[in-house]
């Protein structure tokens, strides 16, 4: 990191985390800066919510610093940041009214209510048992119990997973207004629609390490050039393959092509004889890049 | 600030378990439903032998006093069983609700008949018919029924289930579906959290006691000597020392399996042996002993004191300063026990 640029809001040194032996996070150096919204991507038992869970300061590190704003976080750290756990629970027999109210009471500043309310879309709920909120409503909560302090860092791990693609937007929607006030938001996902949507950073995780790190654009362009050009097996059969397109991968049906400039390619395809029928085009996802980097599956283990 | 998060704590904990309505209502009447049968069961005190009280001055008292012959006109008599006595007082209470038939006291050439007793009247008979160098006396008095009796016993052992398991097992359960890892994300401390804990068990466990002897006394009036207020303190105190306890046990295990058989570990032995349900007077030395080390034994002592014997205040402080002493430990360890997460993460 520059001299020049602002402290982070939050970076971390060696930081490392062991158990039977084995490093689950091992030596990991980050810096996330103020504002942004940074996401942590990577597949189950990457590391991620171990990492996440020691920025919260719930879990203690084996080795390594955390450093809040420069510094180690003080008693003072949880005024100041909010936390949405990936599995979390609330006391029995509570209606949404009466969680609000008792997390309203841990903080020595707590955002205006019916701010909080709208913000998070719960006046139809206030009156129901947490218990019996759908997946999305509860998620919602949640992110109004992180958000009850109005905090400066929120902490965000697999809020999405487990909900239906309506419910997944429209917590997207919270997610970039939250950002869009100036909070910092730190995410784990292992969706990369959800990394490319939402955050301005990534860091790829695998085993405890960072693969890259950077802007999802950036990195897409850095590994990628151009688009991807797919085309079903069965169009080459009849046609020699082109020797520049030695570096086509075939995966499943289809053959995968890297191309720079889409025109000049699709015109040698067309050239050698090879039909474009079924043809997609495509631009590099995350989920690529992940592929690419580890040569497994983002999403399946 | 630590007012409003321990009020928090404590105002949410109070709506849960007056939500709670299943447990509610088990608790309301649980220890109804079981006085009520004691009351049915056990109300003909049929005992076979007739039991007298024998008044001792310190000096005469013999070493062994254990079998020995203390009224010879009477020592021929098997079904006479004799129980020495140091202090009269307690000897005539004890005549009074009917636990004895017939106090002596040999030195002063006395004895005592209560007349409200049909046993009390029988007694008095078989000694006048062996010896007339006894004059009599004659007092009055209520039976202490088994009912009377066994109520604090039945009183304590709900404070003690309610105030272990629901300080105990809730803790445990709240670790364990990580209620207490989303609390342990707030400014709230460990030290406010459990206070809030104690504090809302303790409160509701002496409300609903209140309600429950309210209750039970409006049929079977109970015999009450001493004052409502000290029952009131020792409930307290007994309850505050059954939270703490209940922490202890609750502060690290993320298993509810364990923690419940730690916690019958701990309840049934009390349960058994601090004399719930019978007397330990005419148990083995040891036993009694023993029972000393369970706060249950101590509360239900100084209640018993209260209410039958009409102890006041100074009579029943060395159990409140046990009760004090015990509370501390179990708060002391427990705390510094205490782990939001947990073991076996």
């Amino acid at each position: 990191m520059k001299k020049t640029e602002a402290t982070p809001i939050l970076s971390t040194r060696g930081l490392t985390k062991t158990y039977d032996g084995v490093n689950v996070v091992d030596k990991l150096d980050l810096d996330i800066r103020e504002g942004i919204c940074f996401g942590l991507l990577g597949p189950n038992g990457a590391g991620k919510t171990t990492t996440i869970e020691m920025l919260e300061g719930i879990l203690p590190p084996n080795a390594g610093e955390i450093l809040y704003r420069g510094k180690p976080a003080d008693k003072h750290f949880f005024q100041h940041v909010g936390i949405q756990f990936q599995h979390t629970a609330l006391p029995d027999f509570l209606k949404v009214n009466d969680v609000l109210n008792l997390f309203s009471r841990f903080y020595d500043s707590p955002m205006n209510r019916d701010e909080l309310i709208a913000w998070c879309n719960l006046e139809d709920i206030l009156d129901r048992d947490h218990r019996k909120l759908s997946g999305g409503q509860k998620q919602r909560l949640l992110l109004a119990l992180a958000l009850m302090n109005d905090p400066d860092l929120l902490f965000l791990d697999e809020p999405t997973t487990g909900l239906d693609p309506q419910a997944r937007r429209n917590f997207w929607e919270l997610v970039r207004s939250v950002r869009s006030r100036g909070k910092t938001v730190l995410l784990t996902t292992h969706y990369m629609d959800e990394a490319e949507q939402l955050c301005d950073e990534i860091a790829v995780l695998d085993k405890g390490k960072v693969l890259t790190q950077g802007a999802p654009r950036t990195l897409l362009n850095q590994y990628f050039n151009g688009a991807l050009i797919r085309l079903p097996v069965t169009n080459f059969s009849g046609a020699a393959m082109p020797a520049e397109f030695k570096d086509a991968e075939q995966q499943g049906d289809f053959m995968q092509l890297q191309a720079t400039q889409v025109d000049a390619t699709l015109s040698k395809l067309i050239a050698s004889g090879v039909s474009l029928n079924g043809l997609q085009v495509e631009s590099a996802t995350l989920d690529d890049l992940f592929l690419k980097l580890t040569g497994h599956e983002l999403r399946g283990e | 600030m630590f007012w409003k998060r321990f009020l928090g704590v404590f105002t949410a904990r109070n709506l849960e378990f007056w939500r709670d309505k299943e447990s509610l209502s088990w608790n309301l009447i649980f220890p109804l439903v079981l006085v009520a049968a004691f009351a049915f069961l056990f109300d003909s005190d049929d005992r076979t032998i007739v039991t007298v009280g024998v008044v001792q001055e310190a000096q005469t008292q013999d070493q062994n006093t254990n079998g020995a012959i203390l009224v010879p006109e009477l020592a021929s008599l098997g079904f006479v069983e004799q129980v020495p006595y140091e202090n009269r007082e307690q000897a005539l209470r004890r005549l009074q609700q009917h636990q004895l038939d017939l106090v002596i006291a040999p030195q002063e050439q006395r004895y005592w008949l209560n007349e409200s007793s049909p046993g009390s009247a029988l007694a008095a008979e078989l000694l006048s018919a062996r010896s007339d160098a006894y004059a009599q006396e004659v007092l009055t008095g209520q039976a202490l029924r088994y009912v009377d009796w066994v109520l604090p016993g039945i009183l304590a052992m709900n404070l003690m289930f309610s105030c272990l398991y629901g300080v105990g097992y809730v803790i445990v359960r709240y670790r364990k579906n990580s209620v207490l890892k989303r609390l342990q994300a707030t400014p709230l401390s460990a030290f406010e959290f459990l206070l809030a804990q104690v504090v809302s068990r303790v409160w509701l466990v002496l409300a609903t006691l209140i309600v429950v002897y309210l209750i039970c006394n409006a049929i079977f009036s109970f015999v009450m000597e001493g004052s409502y207020l000290l029952l009131i303190l020792l409930a307290f105190m007994g309850s505050l020392c059954m939270a703490a306890l209940g922490l202890l046990i609750a502060a690290r295990t993320r298993s509810e399996e364990l923690s419940r058989g730690l916690l019958d570990f701990i309840a049934w032995p009390m349960l058994l042996l601090s004399g719930v349900w019978f007397s330990l007077d005419g148990s083995p030395e040891w036993v009694q002993q023993f029972a000393q080390i369970f706060p249950l034994t101590h509360l239900l002592d100084a209640a018993r004191a209260v209410m039958f014997d009409g102890a006041g205040f100074t009579e029943i402080l060395p159990q409140i300063v046990i009760l004090i002493g015990m509370t501390l430990v179990f708060l002391l360890v427990g705390a510094r026990l205490f782990r939001w997460v947990g073991d076996g993460r």
